[in-house]
């Protein structure tokens, strides 16, 4: 089967021809296969958000392709329409785009701009509800009387409700409490599973990126930096903090064993790190 | 030394519309803050952390029992106004907090409405813009800043105001993490420099670890109160109540559960590593 996403040698530039000319992506190639959970990370300004852009063609590439199951998303308008449907993006902080009276009401935006049947925007909106684990009696709620934390599920069901193929969420736990963030990533994982979906996540966090995701894409200074599982990227971690990012605090109690000749292979899990050290230390 | 904030039996509760009841957040919580000092607040998501630090400075004022920041009642009209030059917040979003087009006129805008003379304004803008290492970006326009840079420069107007007192609530939420570590190094040398008293409203423990005092709530009361050292050790009751230990301890505590004798105030890599090796019996 063909991959459902193919970036080819995507390039671009903003205010090209002005004096802020900004390159933010420079040939970019990777693809994505349908079912894959990955992490995007890369600090401030290093061209993510400019990348996820691309993928439901709310950006244009300055030079380049963004492939969806084979076809290119700017060669035809239907595509780039379709593109937005099939490429679900979910922004930062999207409970500041809920504006609905009732929670059903906002859910059901995206699927009524489909076209669909009443009927099924109702079993969509159901259905991305319980994704989220939000309860009937809260469909009718304003979505103004949520917590922080329900706000931001209604929103991400919002998006889940167009069923899309991929799902792109940008930061999707920031500023949540460590059992709000949990939920939220079952929420999207149980997404994944149940449509076979694409997830690409954004995130700050090593620690949710590196326990979820099957692979990880690492932006830097425009360009794509590493490529690879979770394992092999942590394998480069000074690398990741010489690029401005955090790395899990694991890693970095390993990093510091191995300053102290005690040899173990690189971790990035709570859990691997105590397969490693288990047996190790005395007692344990 | 002064006490900054005293919290002497507050109850607060938020009243309902229409027919809704009211939220109540505390019914009886006490605590002070010696000036000076650099304080934590932790807690999960509606555990009152940030109903607490309106309080601080009079935006909410007490259902029952009595706030007093520096000795002055928040309850006291007359003395609203000092309260909030000596006592400044800073809050999650920086870009709700940016209201000029130049960054030192944003600056200078808490400055001005206290009627000071605009040469003693200069002086006090460009004086908080070098503590928070902004100068050079004094004439920039605020929205093309990276969100660690606008948050400092939130801060600096608040600094700019001379407080005695800054109250952040989750400051570093909206950042990555180089604007993480450019707001909390801030934020600890105005606190070991200025002896300005910091209260630090965060979810991130290793933020929390960097502070003198922890102090975790759980549903409007008390749960610990301590050093970081003696709070992040009690790792069950931060589980019993949806938070984490820093990573660090919970490797220690983890390992512990396996049979170990591991102690449980390693807060940095360093210091874990280093217990680690000592009881590294290859």
């Amino acid at each position: 089967m063909s991959p459902i996403l193919e970036i080819q040698k995507l390039t671009h530039i903003y205010s090209a021809g002005t004096p802020f000319e900004h390159t933010a992506l420079e040939d970019v190639s990777f693809s994505v296969e349908r079912g894959e959970f990955i992490g995007i990370i890369g600090h401030t300004g290093s061209g993510k958000s400019t990348l996820m852009q691309h993928l439901n063609g709310l950006l244009k590439p300055t030079s380049g392709k963004v492939l969806l199951d084979g076809a290119d998303i700017w060669s035809d308008k239907k595509l780039t329409r379709q593109a937005r449907f099939r490429v679900g993006l979910v922004f930062q902080y999207p409970e500041y785009q809920l504006f609905e009276e009732t929670v059903y009401k906002d859910i059901a935006f995206g699927p009524k701009n489909m076209g669909l049947s009443r009927e099924e925007i109702d079993r969509r909106v159901r259905e991305a509800a319980s994704f989220v684990g939000l309860t009937d009696s809260q469909l009718e709620a304003s979505p103004f009387d949520l917590s922080g934390g329900q706000k931001r599920r209604v929103a991400i069901a919002g998006v889940i409700a167009m069923e899309p193929e991929v799902l792109i969420l940008d930061e999707p736990t920031a500023g949540l409490d460590p059992a709000g963030r949990a939920e939220i990533l079952r929420n999207i994982e149980s997404y994944r599973q149940a449509k076979n979906a694409t997830i690409m996540m954004v995130s700050h966090s090593m620690n949710d990126v590196a326990l979820l995701t099957d692979r990880l894409l690492v932006m830097n200074g425009a360009h794509l930096a590493m490529d690879g599982t979770p394992n092999e990227v942590f394998t480069h971690a000074w690398d990741l903090v010489d690029m401005g990012l955090d790395i899990p605090e694991v890693t970095r109690v390993f990093l510091e064993l191995r300053k102290l000749d005690v040899a173990l292979p690189p971790v990035y899990t709570m859990e691997q790190a105590i397969d490693a050290l288990k047996g190790g230390i005395a007692g344990a | 030394m002064d006490i900054a904030i005293k919290v002497d039996h507050l109850a607060y509760t938020y009243p309902g519309v229409d027919d809704t009841p009211g939220v109540r957040v505390f019914e009886d919580l006490s605590l002070t803050v010696d000036e000076g000092s650099f304080v934590a607040i932790l807690g999960g998501n509606g555990c009152g952390k940030s109903t607490l630090a309106k309080h601080f400075n009079s935006i909410l004022l007490p259902c029952g029992g009595k706030v007093h920041v520096f000795g002055m009642d928040t309850m006291d009209e007359e003395k609203l106004l000092t309260i909030r030059k000596t006592t400044g917040m800073v809050f999650q979003n920086p870009d709700n907090q940016i209201v000029a087009n130049v960054v030192e006129e944003d600056v200078a805008f808490g400055p001005e409405n206290l009627g000071i003379s605009s040469a003693e304004i200069r002086r006090r803008v460009d004086l908080a813009l070098k503590q928070v290492g902004m100068y050079e970006y004094r004439e920039h326009a605020p929205h093309l800043l990276s969100g660690g840079q606008k948050q400092r420069i939130a801060i600096a107007g608040i600094i700019a105001m001379q407080p005695r007192c800054i109250v952040l609530d989750e400051p570093t939420a909206m950042l990555d993490p180089r604007g993480r570590r450019e707001v909390m190094e801030t934020i600890e040398r105005l606190n070991q420099e200025k002896g300005i008293t910091v209260i630090l409203i965060t979810h991130h423990m290793d933020e929390a670890a960097k502070a003198q005092r922890v102090i975790v709530l759980n549903k409007g009361s008390i749960a610990a109160d301590g050093t970081p050292r003696e709070v992040f050790s009690q790792v069950e009751l931060l589980h019993s109540i949806g938070l984490a230990a820093p990573e660090t301890v919970e490797l220690c505590w983890k390992l512990n559960q396996l049979g170990a004798d591991l102690p449980l105030d390693r807060l940095s890599p360093e210091e874990c590593a280093q217990t680690l090796f000592e009881h590294w019996k290859v």
